[in-house]
């Protein structure tokens, strides 16, 4: 008969009380880990889409961050394939990457001159192989994630894929099958043809195999003077984000590099670096630091989260929820166990006095309902992770789906609760706790209770 | 040889601006090995001295010396662990822990005295078959009548051979046919045990069993005279 098991008792003996108290605890820790498994699922989730998309890591010309999108073309980095080859030769390095790929940035205007149309765009020059790899990663096991390779995969050299936006403001809706392509109301200006003067500038890339969908895009070269190549759209493409839908043009890296820099020695923008996994991050980033120290250009190491700032202001958003539900919670906890206790000193005031005449200290009584808090705690732990354990699996086989931000289709609504040690670990020693805590000031007005009060006591 | 000498005690209690004299300078010793009876009035000051002779409660003036320990000079702590040690104490409520059985009601005490748990089952079974519950052993005090409870309360009280059991009223709470076997219980537990029993009480057998009976009044003692001699 020790304390925790005379502390154990007296919970039992008050059956219905500790079940109140209990279901209290229970209901705020299934909450907790419920919006968190939540909270974790749309955090990796966001994570493997922008990885799968551009890497954990781009190496990039020191301002091309912050102002390359000005003029993509002036921040290359040159001699970029004997600098992949150093990367995936280096022995500390190598083992940590999974894909190493170059991209080139450019901007332009692309116009389908047949309606007399053009617009501004933003083109990115990919290899495909790389981006094919890097759509393999899937570190978190995610389910639902898109299986098919890049749309550009077996496309000819001047093959494009364009954003619906794009699409739609040039005209090409009927041809590359958009859906919800109104015709807009103003009326066209039909049939104006190519601009002479652009028709006489050289053409990067041979039309050779001309579908039906061909666009022209025009673009600065490096050196200043404009180029322009004409380009075969295979498919229009959703980006989820419409600023991005509405300027998006891929092609493969040779015919940007044909565009930007011509005849000179071609360059890109940035090399996309995915690792095996994203912990190991920092490690990559410090060899990296190491490699590039040195060199002859002003290179920098972004990481995605740096790159997409939305992914910042997602999770932000979503952490100071989970913040203040945990708060709130925790509050609720903090009263309805220090109420709980309260109670149980009143109740049990003879008690305390006998005891105390017994010899029992005052440190003995504190100890004695601390562990009732104790238990408290450790059992709504418990059973609160649990039964989160159970509505997880329900709400991961119940089919949900959502549609995340950023994205252009709906995937399953997930909750990580299982597995999530550091979480469930984190929530269960919170509540312990607030549960001793709430439990040591009834505790502490229990051993300072005077012996003879107390045995008065009716 | 006395087990109790009391000095000049005296014990005032406040109510608002009044205050309420329960003990007004008393001195007395008591007897080891005997069976002592304060006995006075309603409100004369019988539940106040005993509170302080049981280290419950601190005087306004005096002291007390209790197995040769002046309780005056000892803190909360250690007044705790004397109480633990050498004191012994019956309720005329019984003060079980409603949550132990009896067998570990009357273990409690040597769990507080770090005694062996082997030891401790052994001790509480003797006891419990002394006061005629040995089958009672595994029963909660819910389940137990009061003058089973008090039996249980009285060997919880001697599980450590204390040199003292105090005990405010025992037989208040029962009809007189149990007072009068708890009395009997007693007197034989107190001779078996060879200890000092110090009792207050209204109850006119109680008096007649004890060695030495206390009156007090207002107070203040009145007549300390020896009823009989201890056997
Ligand atoms: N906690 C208290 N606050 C104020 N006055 C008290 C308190 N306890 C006792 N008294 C007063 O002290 C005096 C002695 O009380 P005490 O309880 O010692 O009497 P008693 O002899 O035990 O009486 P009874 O036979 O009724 O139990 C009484 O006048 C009582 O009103
Ligand atoms: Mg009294």
């Amino acid at each position: 008969m020790n304390t925790l098991q005379l502390a154990a008792r007296n919970l039992v003996r008050n059956r219905r009380r500790t079940l109140t108290t209990l279901l209290a605890m229970i209901v705020g820790v299934v909450a907790v880990l419920i919006f968190g498994g939540y909270d974790r699922n749309i955090r990796l989730g966001l994570e493997t889409d922008f990885v799968r998309g551009s890497g954990h890591l781009q190496i990039q010309h020191r301002d091309y961050f912050l102002f390359g999108s000005g003029n993509p073309a002036a921040y290359g980095i040159r001699d970029y394939t004997r600098l992949m080859q150093t990367l995936q030769a280096d022995p500390q390095l190598a083992p940590l990457l999974q894909v190493v790929t170059p991209v080139l940035d450019l901007g332009g205007i692309a116009g389908n001159f047949a309606a007399g149309v053009s617009r501004t765009v933003y083109g990115r020059g990919v290899d495909v192989v790389g981006q094919n790899q890097l759509k393999q990663w899937n570190d978190y096991r995610m389910v639902g994630l898109p299986q098919r390779s890049v749309a550009l995969t077996g496309t000819a050299p001047n093959a494009a894929v364009v954003g619906t936006g794009v699409a739609r403001v040039l005209q090409l809706c009927t041809p590359l099958q958009v859906k919800d392509c109104p015709q807009p109301l103003a009326a066209n200006e039909q049939g104006r043809a190519m601009p002479a003067d652009l028709a006489a500038l050289p053409v990067a890339a041979p039309a050779a195999n001309l579908g039906r969908v061909q666009i022209e895009l025009l673009a600065a070269r490096a050196s200043g003077a404009p180029n322009v190549a004409s380009l075969q759209v295979v498919k229009a493409e959703q980006q989820g984000v419409k600023a991005l839908d509405d300027i998006s043009v891929q092609l493969h890296l040779t015919q940007a590099q044909q565009l930007v820099y011509g005849q000179d020695t071609p360059q890109v923008s940035a090399i996309v670096l995915q690792l095996r996994h994203s912990s190991d991050m920092p490690a990559a980033r410090a060899r990296l630091a190491q490699l590039l120290q040195g060199g002859s250009q002003p290179l920098v190491v972004q990481d995605f989260a740096t790159l997409n700032p939305q992914y910042g202001q997602i999770t932000g958003m979503f952490a100071a929820i989970l913040g203040f539900v945990a708060v709130l919670i925790g509050a609720i906890v903090l009263f309805t166990v220090g109420n709980t206790m309260s109670m149980a000193v009143v109740e049990r005031t003879v008690e305390i006095g006998t005891l105390r005449a017994l010899g029992l200290r005052q440190a003995g009584i504190r100890r004695l309902f601390v562990s009732e808090g104790l238990l408290l705690g450790l059992g709504g732990a418990l059973l609160g992770s649990l039964l989160a354990l159970g509505l997880a699996w329900l709400i991961n086989h119940s089919g949900l789906t959502w549609l995340p931000p950023g994205n252009s289709e709906r995937i399953p609504l997930l909750v990580r609760v299982a597995g999530e040690y550091g979480m469930l670990l984190a929530t269960a020693v919170g509540l312990i706790v607030l549960s001793v805590l709430s439990a040591w000031w009834p505790a502490r007005r229990a051993a300072r209770l005077d012996i003879v009060e107390a045995l008065r006591h009716a | 040889m006395s087990a109790i000498e009391v000095i000049d005690l005296s014990r005032h209690y406040r109510l608002g601006s009044v205050d309420v004299p329960a003990l007004r300078g008393v001195s007395l010793s008591i007897a080891a090995n005997a069976f002592t009876v304060l006995s006075g009035p309603s409100g004369s000051g019988k539940s106040t001295l005993l509170n302080l002779l049981g280290g419950l409660d601190r005087p306004d003036s005096g002291h007390v010396v209790v197995a040769g320990q002046r309780l005056d000079t000892l803190d909360d702590n250690r007044l705790s662990d004397f109480r633990a040690r050498h004191i012994g104490f019956v309720f005329q409520h019984f003060n079980l822990l409603p949550v132990l059985t009896a067998r570990e009601n009357v273990e409690y005490p040597l769990l507080l005295a770090g005694v062996a748990a082997s030891e401790r089952r052994r001790r509480a079974a003797e006891l419990l078959d002394a006061v005629g519950l040995a089958d009672r052993a595994a029963n909660l005090p819910g389940q137990l009548s009061g003058g089973q409870r008090q039996r249980v309360a009285i060997a919880r009280a001697l599980a450590l051979r204390p040199a003292l059991v105090l005990a405010d009223e025992p037989t208040a709470n029962l009809d007189s046919h149990t007072g009068a076997a708890i009395i009997a219980l007693m007197r034989d537990m107190q001779r078996q045990y060879q200890t000092c029993f110090v009792f207050s009480s209204h109850d006119a057998q109680l008096l007649a069993a004890a060695d030495h009976a206390v009156l007090l009044r207002d107070g203040q003692l009145q007549a300390p005279a020896a009823v009989k001699e201890a056997a």
